[in-house]
């Protein structure tokens, strides 16, 4: 892709991002105009309702794009790992194995705070991912990534049906985690990002480190060693940075599906092959989504709000379908 | 001085030897060649030297130092391979692709220096694709893309090329054009070149040294025109063949015996 394309991309995607954080100011239960909030911004009063409606929407408008980037990196960095264009976060049982734990820490230790709950899930997420690493090594070749994907597919099967086995005999658990199994943004609060934040500092680090060689293993394990890449490292710290970002923002708003899936991909399609376009370009498309699907389920769910996790999915399966579909075009 | 030097390799899978104590001395500057039958190691010798396959005993040496201890990037800086079946990311350019050969050479999330360009520039001139650079690999033939992946070889600027069957797979014309590519980049440049192919004729015109491996162990060694006979290729291929002089180059051309097909009035 030439540099002036790319240059307009940014400048395209910085701007959308700048309009759907102004409307997730401004839309939900009550509409204040975007006049208003940009003044609320600027002069930072929190005198009218109008103003204190527009503040109480600032961490959750933060939290969305913080979420949508990291779901975003995540998923890049899984779909590199894997070699699986279609993986996302939850390939590795990310997100389910993140769920069991919280939903098991609820159930059986009475846990209901946000601190409590990123560790738990970051517990959940890393033992899992360990683990589904491991089966998808064993046997000869080592992980590759149809093992990776079996393993995490069955991994995820079973765990989901510990979490349902759990969750469906106990009324007030369900009525617990019922919004958390959806994954909304809805309860974002300053103290909650503040906690997640250096998991997700910590997590984009590492990504970035082991982008470079990313796109070297892309070529396959042979190549990769050949250019001087420590194979087994390189997948490794990368999948700990995407079970960081996934996990660290799971605990917080529940797993949100589809984002981390359809971000990389289209920014592959538009931006080509290389890592070094697709993470960033990814974080940036992932606060965008996230923060647009936010404000589209307050707008479809009015007077009330329908969870983000659920808009994620709509708009996300026939966009993934369309994907495939051009996808298998080019190839043919 | 020799650089790249295995002594007693023992090397396989799991727990299968395929190697089984092989002490080999690259010669440098030269293309050196590796046959043998089907299953007999020359891709595991290769793996080995390239350091895929950890071996289970011996020592590998690049320069008097154990390879294994030797920082990855810095042994990428001299010691280059390209496998037998890479893989093409998907939409990428041949440039771009060829531009992933400096991976050795960068440091954390730094762009492509100008000494970077200048090196991808010069394989894809070396190589004949310049005017491929904006194309898709995705979209050339298989001869093409063999180029490619060569001149991404090649941006690594290794001493030291290993390549392992770089011509199956390619039509007769490619593989004489891959090979004579190879051989140009060994005299101009003077890399030396390890490879195994699988073409006996072929591979006695363009080496200058034969490793002759069967059953896991070196049977012969030397220059092609000293060590292909027709009791070697019995051997190590269990093949009865005439040796005769190739009448394009001079070097020895097997001419295999079946059972069928044979000139009555022939001795």
């Amino acid at each position: 892709m030439k540099l002036s394309k790319k240059l307009l991309l940014i400048i395209i995607s910085f701007f959308s991002l700048a309009l759907c954080v102004l409307a997730s100011l401004a839309f939900g239960a009550r509409f204040v105009s975007f006049n208003e909030v940009l003044n609320t911004l600027i002069h930072s009063r929190m005198t009218t309702i109008n103003e204190i409606v527009v503040h109480e929407r600032i961490p959750r408008t933060v939290f969305g794009i913080i979420a949508g980037g990291a779901f975003g990196v995540s998923g890049a960095l899984m779909q590199s790992i894997t070699r699986n264009p279609i993986a996302d976060p939850s390939i590795l049982g990310v997100n389910t194995g993140a769920t069991l734990f919280v939903v098991g820490g609820i159930a059986f230790l009475g846990i209901n705070s946000p601190e409590e709950y990123i560790f738990l899930a970051l517990i959940g997420a890393a033992i899992t991912a360990v683990f589904v690493y491991g089966i998808g090594s064993m046997g000869p070749g080592g992980a590759t990534p149809i093992k990776l994907a079996l393993a995490g597919a069955a991994i995820s099967a079973a765990l989901s049906s510990l979490v349902s086995a759990i969750i469906m005999p106990r009324e007030q658990v369900m009525n617990a985690v019922r919004f958390w199994q959806v994954g909304s943004i809805s309860g974002a609060t300053w103290e909650g990002i503040v906690t997640v934040l250096p998991f997700l500092i910590i997590g984009l680090l590492l990504g970035l480190i082991v982008t470079p060689a990313l796109d070297a293993l892309a070529m396959g394990d042979d190549i990769a060693t050949g250019l001087g890449v420590r194979v087994g490292t390189v997948r490794l710290i990368g999948a700990m940075s995407g079970v960081l970002l996934c996990g660290a923002i799971t605990a917080l708003a529940g797993p949100i599906g589809f984002v981390g899936l359809m971000v990389p991909h289209t920014m592959r399609l538009i931006c080509g092959p290389n890592l070094r376009w697709i993470v960033p370009m990814s974080a940036l498309g992932g606060a965008i989504l996230l923060t647009l699907s936010d404000v589209l389920g307050r707008l479809i769910g009015s007077p009330g709000e329908l969870e983000v996790g659920i808009v994620t999915a709509f708009i996300g399966a026939p966009i993934l379908i369309m994907i495939a579909i051009r996808a298998k075009g080019r190839t043919l | 001085m020799k650089r790249l030097k295995a002594n007693h390799i023992v090397a396989g899978y799991d727990k299968k030897i395929i190697i089984d104590g092989i002490d080999i001395t690259i010669p440098d500057n030269k293309i050196s060649v590796i046959i043998g039958a089907n299953a007999c190691g020359k891709s595991t010798l290769l793996k080995t030297l390239a350091r895929l396959i950890k071996p289970n005993s011996g020592e590998l040496l690049l320069d008097g130092k154990k390879i294994s201890e030797i920082p990855p990037k810095q042994l990428a800086q001299i010691l280059g391979l390209l496998p037998q079946s890479p893989v093409v990311p998907e939409g990428i350019t041949v440039a771009d692709l060829v531009a992933r050969g400096r991976f050795p050479y960068q440091s954390f999330l730094k762009g492509l220096s100008a000494k970077d360009y200048e090196a991808v520039e010069e394989a894809l001139e070396i190589m004949g694709i310049t005017d491929l650079a904006n194309r898709c690999v995705d979209e050339l033939s298989g001869g093409q893309r063999q180029r490619v992946w060569i001149a991404m070889a090649l941006a690594q600027q290794t001493d030291i090329l290993l390549l392992d069957e770089p011509t199956t797979y390619l039509d007769i014309t490619y593989q004489v054009e891959i090979l004579d590519l190879l051989t140009d980049l060994n005299r101009k440049r003077g890399t030396t070149i390890v490879m195994v192919l699988h073409d006996i004729n072929l591979s006695a015109r363009y080496a200058d040294h034969i490793f002759a491996l069967h059953k896991g162990k070196l049977v012969a060694q030397g220059a092609p025109s000293e060590i292909i006979t027709e009791e070697l290729i019995k051997k190590v291929f269990n093949l009865d063949c005439s040796v005769i002089k190739d009448p394009v180059s001079g070097s020895p051309f097997i001419v295999p015996k079946g059972r069928h097909h044979v000139k009555l009035n022939a001795s």
